[in-house]
């Protein structure tokens, strides 16, 4: 599995798409830190950019590397290599070299002014290890969706439907069903609902990071009052792993029983 | 070399394979044919697990290949359409597939010499014409020394020396003692280098044998009307 990573890694190093990637981080990054002017607040309008954009370009590149790697990929099933490394390589391949062009490209404006000196520091990591999980996430399930449509336009368009799903669609169900049924105790609702959105999972946990919860009123003290303690952090964290593992096991599975 | 029993396959509502039986004994050139869609590919890719039965096995080298993969590094094998990772260059390619197969093969040298690629060597793969993918697609295959090698439509797209080299590399090949599967649409090329024919008609074995016996059986002089007297017959 290694030596596919290591190919696909290589690949898309070389694709013109990572360092368009990395440079737009690159340019947002000195942008924001520019306007700004302030480190704290800097990471909260990247907040907001990294949840909705991040899935986006996670999918995208997930399922384009799918459909664009089929020559690739049916050159090494005719080799002596396990279809789940082939699979999985790619996988990985692709996730890491995302999280890469996000650490780096949002890393080094934020390095050069000044991190390490300031305590955003802390909001900051949450900010990138959210945004590598939502990048090993939504590559995942795009890579899930592509193995089960041969059709790439089907392909393309169940990814983009999913991301549009979780980003926008899944928040408006959430604030109806709230205010439907707003004479119900709906604490633990929430929780759950929340839990169970991985975007809506990392926004939570960096607004609460980033002690603005009060903004959000009664409910803020509800979440702060669950994901605040070691508890809620710690399960937060285990579900994000969750939503990692889940899509990749079934691309395990999937690929196992594909035909070429 | 290779047991296949009572092998199945659907696609969907198609029934491609409908229990094929073969067996294949080491050494030699053996021919599969038949018309379009009639299962020659789908057989192969069954071989090489790139598709999974429905029902029925296989056994190759006495590794039965469900759920197997290390059986395929024994197996050569040339895909129909030459498809390669287009932002590659020839020398990458060639040196990827070494390393992913952990070989130290330098055969390809004597391949790259044979079919005239060195000018190739650091093009990328998407501006290669038809024929020189095919000839890429050739020293990829025929560079780790396997036992058993799998050909679907080798001559694609060839010209007429290459296509002359690699017949001579067939044989070359079949006199060490392997054994070589061969599918095509050449029917002179057939005639020139097969030993035994299987002949595959809708999803089921037709004939397999000799090209003589075929001949005898369909009482043609020449392989050419033999087959086409079995595809009138089975159209009409």
């Amino acid at each position: 599995m290694l030596k596919i990573l290591k190919y696909s890694f290589y690949d898309l190093m070389r694709s013109r798409w990572s360092y368009v990637y990395f440079l737009f981080y690159l340019l947002l990054g000195v942008v924001l830190l520019f306007l700004n002017n302030d480190l704290s607040k800097a990471v909260i309008t990247l907040m907001n950019v990294i949840i909705i954009l991040v899935p986006l370009i996670g999918t995208i590149f997930g399922i384009m590397y799918h459909y664009d790697s089929r020559e690739f990929t049916e050159l090494l099933l005719a080799q002596p290599i396990k279809r789940s490394s082939i699979f999985l390589g790619q996988y990985f391949g692709v996730a890491t070299s995302l999280s890469m062009s996000l650490i780096i490209g949002l890393g080094l404006p934020f390095v050069f002014y000044g991190l390490f000196n300031s305590n955003a520091i802390w909001d900051f990591s949450l900010l990138l290890i959210t945004g590598a999980f939502l990048t090993f996430i939504f590559t995942a399930l795009a890579f899930m969706i592509g193995l089960l449509n041969e059709n790439k336009i089907k392909g393309f368009g169940y990814a983009i439907l999913l991301w549009l799903f979780m980003a926008v669609i899944y928040d408006g169900i959430f604030l109806m069903s709230i205010l439907y049924f707003s004479d119900y105790p709906l604490d633990n609702f929430s929780l759950i609902a929340i839990l169970t959105n991985p975007i809506d999972l990392s926004r939570v946990l960096i607004l609460l990071k980033l002690d603005i919860s009060a903004l959000l009123g009664y409910t803020g003290a509800v979440f702060q009052r669950f994901f605040g303690t070691n508890f809620g952090l710690i399960l937060s964290f285990k579900m994000l792993v969750l939503w990692v593992l889940i899509p990749t096991v079934l691309i395990w599975r999937i690929s196992k029983k594909k035909d070429f | 070399m290779i047991e296949i029993n009572d092998l199945h396959k659907k696609f969907g509502k198609n029934e491609v394979l409908k229990g094929i039986n073969l067996s294949i004994n080491e050494g030699g050139i053996f021919s599969i044919l038949g018309p379009n869609g009639s299962g020659k590919t789908t057989l192969i890719k069954c071989m090489l697990g790139m598709v999974i039965p429905d029902s029925g096995n296989i056994t190759i080298r006495d590794e039965v290949i469900k759920n197997n993969y290390k059986y395929r590094n024994k197996i050569d094998y040339l895909p129909q359409i030459a498809r390669f990772p287009g932002n590659l260059k020839v020398k990458e390619i060639i040196a990827m597939i070494k390393d992913l197969r952990a070989s130290k093969t330098e055969k390809e040298i004597e391949l790259i010499e044979l079919f005239k690629l060195e000018p190739f060597l650091n093009k990328r793969l998407d501006n290669l014409s038809g024929g020189t993918k095919q000839k890429v697609n050739l020293v990829l295959t025929f560079m780790f020394d396997s036992p058993l090698i799998i050909l679907d439509e080798p001559t694609s797209g060839l010209d007429p020396i290459s296509h002359l080299r690699l017949k001579n590399l067939i044989f070359s090949e079949k006199e060490k003692g392997k054994t070589i599967l061969v599918t095509s649409h050449i029917l002179s090329f057939v005639e020139d280098i097969a030993d035994k024919i299987v002949f595959l008609l809708e999803g089921e074995i037709y004939f397999n044998g000799t090209i003589s016996q075929l001949k005898t059986k369909t009482e043609q002089p020449d392989l050419e009307h033999a087959i086409a007297s079995i595809l009138s017959a089975s159209y009409a």
